[in-house]
């Protein structure tokens, strides 16, 4: 499922590479989530890459350790995890009030709202956005040109001459919310290329690749996997790769700096997401490490956000308890390199143009489910999928969806909904061991919400059926049968029978595989034979009769092991 | 722009909220849902300036502590110690240290009025002030005054000098954040720096130096 780096790429992938209709702008990704076969098809290819596997378990084991050492140091840590689970209750539980009071103070900022039912609504907001921006940007540079005529301008500007208008591009900060609604795809549609900035993301659409997690999406690639991409990618979409590159991280890294340096100083609009809004004052909080986020956010003249409505936080103190429980959780770290606030433009700093997208998506839908909703708290820091042993072993992308690991398996399907495979088979995506909620720290009880889910796929598949299923037939019988003592009395007294002569004719106690249509059933499975005496004649024999040996009845087994 | 936005989104949203809601009891938020937490707090530490100065340390960044007087030789030396060649200063740095500045560098660069973005690039270094240093963190926190100068400042340079003072300096986020509160009701923008540029994002390997300045010198007066 991971395309190894010597696959070359997909023809047609390339600017001029000679596609049907328009070419492309930025390297198209091989595949997209839409479309993946569910979980269980999907782990395999994650299962059976073994690079992969290698590269999963060395980042996770790192990762993890990293993180318990700095947990270790905070003295209140169960404290801040209570508080933060509250803070995040408190704004979900009121989005109704904060979602206004948000609105408001970003307009009495001078940012402007906007509102996105989906995915496609928020890509169309985006596009009209960076049309608009643009099409100020040559009004700008002709009023410009008109006041200036032909002489040499007095000071300095940035602004340079506009790109043509089938020439844009935006540059992003990582952000999931904006994989959710795969606005880079959308963008590239309208024939605007949107550059991912962060590293891992740059390795990730430079690797015609899709993200495999939260935090850091290309962790499936190990460096000299990152280095061949840099080599063989990085020339097509701008500044070439140093020649000599080597695999050492440091290098690599320096080789983005250059790469995208260009790209940062002529960008004249960004798009981002936020880890938090505050809706006392209409401030966004970026949570980064590498810088590019500042760069998006300072140098442009149009900023563009999406922001999911769960994001807001009601007061600016209520930053304090966020921000030592994301960095810590996320990268290990007592705090991140970066970490970005704005308030709307700010005169003579930054972009003077900004705008919010407030994005719904489903998110109502998982507000509405009482049980479900705690889901919302998630402040993406990927500890979960760090922890996870199924993350560990089959990776990011079977998840089918930007969100992987033990979150996506319960937010995916309560965002998307359960009408098609991949999301009904993602609750089942977990041994349900727990450490996902030990390490969550704003404690969302992830293993709860698993079994939630699979109860509603359940009920969801039982809706749709019209005929029932074996299973369900064999459970209505069970349950007619046990709805009755009489009924039931008999039932273990021809059980009884049948476990005498069953145990005779096997001359075990064990009932191996079966024909149909207990095949399904037995074929991976032993089943017990019936006890030759159940617990409820055990119990009579035992209370009528005192004196009888109740403890070595011959062949006594599950049935009795449940009186001890 | 909104004028061409159907406004019937954010109507469909907000009764799509109320209607999921409609569990939650009415009432203030503060009460219907409290948060049992401290807000403001100290941290307890023996010696915050000590700590600061450590956990600073700890993301490689250069720490020089020293007392108020000797802070314009620090940052000569600083800016020595870093070949540079050019430096900006924003405007509201005291005299004495861009003074400390100009000795260090051949060229000592003025924001005003503001440089370009390609200017910017070509300067080697910023000398700055900073509004809040945390201690168990290691974050120096500028709000961005006069002395601070402008985001892109200390973003673009490839060496960022930045000095702060003693009474600057908290124990912990909390403390910090109720510092700063009033800068962000006012609008002012933040910047939360912990060490230099980092990414971890091969093989979660922490490498110093990306797209910020690859080189933080703190200078902790005190």
């Amino acid at each position: 499922m991971t395309p190894t780096p010597s696959t070359p790429p997909a023809t047609g992938t390339r600017p001029g590479s000679g596609t049907v209709g328009k070419t492309r702008r930025t390297p198209a990704p091989r595949e997209t989530f839409l479309g993946m076969p569910p979980f269980p098809t999907a782990a395999r290819g994650g299962l059976t890459n073994s690079q992969q596997r290698r590269n999963l378990r060395h980042a996770t084991h790192t990762i993890r350790d990293k993180r318990a050492k700095v947990v270790a140091e905070v003295d209140q840590w169960e404290e801040l995890r209570v508080a933060g689970a509250a803070i995040k209750d408190r704004a979900l539980r009121h989005l109704d009030v904060y979602l206004p009071q948000l609105e408001a103070s970003l307009t009495a900022a001078g940012a402007h709202v906007h509102w996105a039912r989906d995915a496609e609504e928020a890509n169309r907001i985006i596009v009209d956005l960076v049309r608009a921006a643009h099409a100020a940007d040559v009004e700008a540079a002709t009023s410009a040109q008109v006041a200036g005529g032909e002489a040499e301008p007095e000071g300095e500007t940035d602004d340079l001459a506009p790109r043509a208008s089938d020439d844009l591009e935006v540059v992003k900060v990582k952000s999931m919310a904006t994989q959710e609604i795969e606005m880079n795809e959308a963008l590239e549609r309208a024939g605007i290329a949107a550059w991912e900035t962060d590293l891992a993301e740059l390795i990730v659409q430079l690797g015609h690749d899709l993200p495999s997690h939260i935090l850091v999406p290309a962790i499936h690639r190990n460096r000299s996997e990152v280095r061949d991409i840099f080599l063989r990618e990085m020339g097509h979409y701008g500044k070439p790769a140093p020649e000599g590159l080597t695999d050492e991280p440091a290098r690599l890294a320096e080789a983005a700096r250059t790469h995208l340096r260009e790209k940062f100083l002529r960008a004249s609009v960004a798009i981002s997401g936020a880890n938090f809004a505050v809706a006392e004052t209409g401030t966004l909080v970026v949570v980064e490490s590498e810088g590019n986020g500042r760069m998006c956010l300072t140098l442009p003249r149009t900023l563009i956000s999406v922001v999911g409505i769960e994001k807001v936080l009601p007061t600016v103190e209520d930053l304090e308890v966020m921000l030592r429980l994301l960095p810590r959780s996320s990268t290990g770290e007592r705090m991140n390199p970066y970490t970005s606030m704005w308030t709307g433009p700010t005169e003579g700093d930054g972009p003077s143009d900004v705008h919010v997208v407030l994005l719904d998506n489903g998110r109502t839908d998982v507000l509405a489910d009482t049980v479900g909703r705690s889901a919302l708290r998630c402040i993406r820091c990927s500890a979960c999928l760090n922890i996870c042993p199924v993350y560990e072993r089959v990776g990011g992308h079977a998840y089918g969806s930007a969100y992987p690991g033990p979150i996506g398996a319960i937010l995916t399907p309560q965002l998307r909904g359960l009408d098609n495979p991949v999301d009904r088979a993602l609750p089942y995506a977990s041994s349900l061991c727990g450490a996902c909620f030990d390490v969550c720290p704003v404690r969302i009880p992830i293993p709860e919400l698993l079994v939630h889910m699979r109860h509603k796929v359940v009920e969801k598949k039982k809706h749709d059926r019209r005929l029932p299923t074996t299973e369900a037939a064999t459970m209505a019988a069970a349950s007619w049968l046990m709805g009755d003592h009489r009924r039931w009395e008999a039932a273990l007294a021809a059980s009884s029978g049948s476990g005498s002569v069953l145990r005779r004719a096997l001359k075990k106690d064990r009932i191996g595989p079966l024909p149909w249509p207990a095949a399904p059933w037995t074929t991976t499975r032993d089943l017990a034979s019936p006890p030759t005496q159940s617990f409820r004649s055990w119990w009579t024999h035992e209370h009528e009769d005192p004196a009888a040996p109740g403890h070595d009845i011959p062949g006594a087994t599950p049935e009795q092991g449940g009186s001890r | 722009m909104s004028a061409a936005q159907p406004t019937d989104a954010r109507e469909a949203i907000l009764s799509r909220v109320r209607a999921a809601l409609v569990d939650v009891p009415a009432g203030p938020p503060e009460q219907e849902t409290p948060v049992p937490w401290q807000y403001g707090a100290a941290t307890g530490m023996a010696d915050v300036l000590a700590r600061f100065a450590e956990t600073v340390d700890d993301y490689r960044a250069t720490v020089v502590r020293c007392p108020p007087e000797q802070v314009p030789d620090r940052i000569t030396e600083a800016l020595r110690a870093a070949g540079v060649a050019s430096v900006v200063v924003p405007d509201g740095v005291p005299e004495h240290w861009r003074r400390a500045a100009s000795e260090a560098s051949a060229r000592v660069l003025h924001d005003e009025p503001p440089l370009t973005k390609a200017r910017l690039d070509e300067c080697d270094a910023v000398l700055t002030a900073a509004a809040v240093g945390i201690a168990e963190t290691g974050t120096i926190v500028l709000d961005h005054r006069a002395d601070q100068g402008r985001r892109a400042l200390t973003l673009i340079p490839d060496v960022h000098v930045c000095v702060v003072t003693a009474d600057q300096v908290v124990s912990d986020v909390p403390e910090a954040v109720a510092r700063l509160a009033g800068s962000v009701r006012e609008g002012r923008p933040l910047t939360w720096i912990s060490g230099p540029s980092a990414t971890s994002d091969i093989e979660l390997d922490r490498v110093e130096g990306v797209h910020g300045p690859r080189t933080l010198v703190m200078i902790l007066a005190g």
